[in-house]
């Protein structure tokens, strides 16, 4: 039906059109499995642009959420901005025009690009001023799954943000006969400064989960009325909140799929036995999900954009950054992609279903998990130290690293050496890990009790082999610091207002960097400009990520090859915690490392 | 202490090497634009300025000597470092007009993860003759989650007071809070112009159920027990008076 010179044409106009039968079902085999994405008729995937030339325009804009109107910081007028489609090897050029009465910014998020093009104000450009047009201009080195959003404020949580994906410039080895982008996305009507505002003036305002006198008289009849009194003493002693998981929630959140609330059910249609590839991308910025999709299976291909050994799981979690790219085979059923966000006070919900109007069971919300000893990096059980489950230190070049200088204090003899804190330890300092562990290959928090297959970061493998294996020549540390009562984020004890210098690497040269999180939450911690290998074994196919989520009381580390020259920025993903000052500037010095 | 810490920080963790500030994109762009936005970029990342201003009490007081009208409410502005603090306190009588006003304006910095200490002065509007005072104080959280307003004054007449303030919540639910407070005031010595004799004087213990309809604005009802002890209570008791008294309270608690 469709000529090959009307594709491209006809694939837009049918992307926009929306409504189709089985029948055009069949008629879509024609297409390439992406434009193949269909769309329900209230709904539609994500508005593609593609080519090479791309204009893009922000500016504040009228959006619906769940039937409610709203003004978001829009990029096209769209809620989330265009899906670009990109191809490996080729180079775009993409006209950014600024139509607001502030300064705004586009940042690529996982691109490998000229530092110059990262587009983060104050770090790699000075931003785009209003009335002005900015020009990216960058080949394009990977393929994949990633995105972009506003580096500028607090732009990105109005909306300023949306899918981009790469096609390999050889053949895809992941064949499926479908995809979507299944964007995750957090929307608040509140203007998001007086988010801030109220983070700061009461830090728990969003949270009504917190520890009642109902969960004290549940917990000691469970588990008795000593042990219950003990713990309310422990927390109570260190002005530490167990039910503190997420900062802002669904208390003024609603948990966006493609731009879609719960009650808009986003629907993306699909033909029986299909192989169809989800693109999850989490775009939140506050917001860590559990995502599930009762009844199917999950194989997860690609993680951060880059390939994965497919590996089999019912349920993930996905940081604010992160994406994961999943293959899933339904049969003739509907089915609910349910995304749980990590403190269950609310979901973003969507629906797969092989029709227009069918929709399955909506799973209840499980309960507020709570954090333990553990999380306060207290725990000492099975894990002491630096003696990492999962970590053979034996195969590890040492030889270039001085670890006393690296103030690690670390013991490798009895296990018994605590964690050594050589950082600033102010007003905003709230806590030491005392016995932080690796905890790579432990389900993300709240689902450690599932009935069922959960991802751990130990369970990905990069498909192909790590580009560069060299051991690392040198180590560095950073602590991942906080005080929840003044809403204070930082590293190292120190906000980003407050230090001059940026972490600086050397051309070429291979860093182990190991994070230590003294807080009491989990931080996606985001590298620009370069991947990192994350530690989960000491092989040549450790996975590669540009953001990693690391659990509260958690060590780990990543290996990083600084082989992109420039100023980077590195933070917490979580957008108030880098507003808060969560944030380093990475330069990547065009000079070998000093002797 | 914190400069020499912060020095080791930079020295050892970020790498030893000659001192360069991030500045690679001066190469690409105008390095007076750069300049600018990386002070912007410090600016909004960290050392914003933040307030609060809360009305904690505003309440209608029914005692069997009299009925008034209790407002207490604080505010601040500042970094998280460095704040100016306000405070202030009065009590209405029906009948009798305005007994108590005060009035503070504090210097509060941030010195611990919990705790900040404050410094200015305070002036009472009433009762008559006015008093002015110099003011020290903490105000923080305590272990097990006590809030904690504690100062000394020194007034203008050199009489040194000091005065505690304890509150706790109890979560009975997300929304309905029971708040025990309690409020110590202790003279030195005696003031006996404005009424304060030697001990403890004004000192409640306090109860108060509150329904946080939104988390800004919640009504309450309580009840107060309290007032003068030691010399203050033979004061108000040789005028006639009750030195101490049982009220039932009714307010609102609002911030924004």
């Amino acid at each position: 039906m469709y000529s090959a010179d009307h594709l491209n044409l006809s694939r837009r106009r049918f992307l926009r059109q929306g409504a189709f039968t089985t029948a055009a079902l069949g008629l879509n085999l024609l297409l390439p499995p992406w434009a193949r994405s269909g769309a329900a008729s209230n709904l539609g995937g994500i508005r593609p642009l593609s080519g090479n030339v791309f204009d893009l325009s922000v500016d504040k804009a009228p959006c619906t959420i769940d039937g409610r109107g709203g003004q978001g910081i829009l990029v096209n007028g769209q809620l989330p901005a265009p899906l670009l489609r990109w191809r490996e090897g080729e180079t775009v050029t993409l006209r950014v025009t600024n139509r607001l009465a502030v300064d705004t910014s586009i940042h690529w998020h996982g691109i490998l690009l000229p530092f110059q093009m990262d587009g983060v104000p104050g770090v790699t450009f000075p931003g785009i001023r209003p009335g002005e047009t900015f020009v990216y201009e960058f080949p394009l080195k990977q393929a994949g799954t990633y995105w972009y959003h506003s580096h500028s404020g607090l732009q990105e949580q109005s909306g300023h943000y949306g899918p981009l994906i790469i096609e390999p410039q050889g053949v895809d080895p992941d064949v499926v006969d479908r995809e979507y982008v299944i964007l995750l996305s957090d929307w608040t009507f509140e203007d998001p400064h007086r988010v801030f505002a109220k983070l700061k003036k009461m830090p728990d305002n969003y949270n009504f989960q917190r520890r009642t006198a109902g969960e004290f008289f549940r917990d000691s009849r469970e588990r008795g009325l000593g042990n219950t009194v003990d713990d309310r003493l422990m927390w109570g002693a260190m002005r530490m909140n167990a039910a503190d998981i997420a900062d802002v929630t669904g208390a003024t959140y609603t948990y966006l799929i493609n731009g879609h609330g719960p009650q808009d059910n986003w629907t993306g249609l699909f033909n029986s036995g299909e192989r169809v590839r989800l693109r999850f991308i989490n775009a939140s910025a506050m917001s860590i999900f559990n995502v599930r999709i009762p009844g199917l299976p999950l194989s997860i291909v690609q993680a951060d954009g880059l390939p994965v050994a497919p590996v089999e799981t019912d349920e993930f979690q996905i940081g604010v950054a992160e994406t994961f790219d999943v293959i899933v085979q339904p049969r003739d059923r509907a089915y609910t992609l349910m995304a749980e966000s990590n403190d269950r006070y609310g979901y973003a919900r969507a629906t797969l279903a092989p029709r227009e109007g069918l929709s399955a069971e909506v799973p209840a919300l499980r309960p507020r998990p709570t954090l333990t000893m553990k999380d306060m990096a207290m725990d000492h059980g099975e894990h002491s130290g630096m003696n990492q489950s999962g970590m053979d230190h034996s195969g590890m070049d040492h030889s270039g690293m001085d670890h006393a200088a690296m103030g690690h204090g670390m013991d490798h003899g009895n296990g018994t050496e605590r964690q050594q804190h050589k950082h600033a330890k102010g007003p905003g300092v709230v806590g030491l890990a005392m016995n932080p562990a690796n905890r790579l290959s432990e389900r993300p928090l709240g689902l450690q009790d599932a009935d069922h297959r959960v991802l751990v970061y130990t369970d990905l493998q990069a498909r192909e082999k790590n580009p560069d294996v060299r051991p690392p020549q040198r180590e560095l540390e950073l602590h991942l610091t906080s005080n929840m009562e003044r809403y204070m984020w930082s590293f190292d004890g120190l906000k980003f207002s407050e230090v001059d210098e940026p972490i600086k690497l050397y051309k070429g040269e291979r860093v182990r960097l190991t994070l230590v999180n003294d807080t009491m939450m989990p931080h996606p911690i985001h590298l620009h400009g370069m991947f990192f290998e994350v530690v989960t074994n000491e092989g040549d196919f450790k996975p590669r990520k540009h953001t990693i989520v690391v659990k509260p009381g958690e060590k780990l580390s990543v290996d990083i090859t600084a082989d992109a020259i420039g100023d980077w920025a590195f933070h917490c993903h979580l957008l108030y915690h880098m507003h808060a000052g969560m944030m380093r500037v990475v330069s990547v010095l065009d000079e070998p490392a000093p002797l | 202490m914190k400069q020499s810490a912060t020095l080791l920080v930079i020295g050892v963790l970020l790498c030893a090497g000659e001192g360069r500030a991030q500045t690679a994109a001066d190469a690409f762009y105008d390095p007076e634009a750069m300049a600018a936005a990386r002070e912007a970029l410090k600016d909004g990342h960290g050392n914003q300025v933040n307030s609060l201003a809360i009305a904690e009490r505003m309440e209608y007081s029914a005692a069997d000597s009299e009925d008034a009208f209790v407002w207490e409410g604080q505010g601040w502005l500042g970094t998280d470092a460095n704040k100016l603090w306000v405070k202030t306190e009065g009590e209405y009588v029906d009948g009798d007009g305005t007994e108590e006003a005060e009035l503070q304006f504090l210097y509060s910095r941030a010195v611990s993860a919990f705790w900040d200490l404050q410094a200015g002065i305070r002036h009472d509007f009433k009762p008559s003759p006015s008093r002015s005072h110099l003011v020290f104080g903490a105000q923080g959280l305590a272990p097990y989650w006590f809030e904690v307003d504690s100062a000394l004054f020194l007034s203008d007449e050199g009489k040194l007071t000091a005065r505690l303030e304890l509150e706790y919540d109890v979560l009975l639910t997300q929304r309905l809070i029971l708040q025990p407070r309690l409020e110590l005031n202790v003279a030195a010595s005696s003031d006996r112009e404005v009424g304060i004799g030697r001990g403890f004087f004004d000192s409640v213990a306090e109860l108060r159920l509150r329904y946080e309809i939104r988390r800004e604005f919640a009504p309450y009802l309580g009840v107060s027990w309290g007032g003068d002890f030691n010399d203050t209570a033979d004061l108000v008791e040789r005028e006639g008076g009750n030195p101490r008294e049982f009220a039932l309270v009714a307010g609102f608690r609002a911030w924004f």
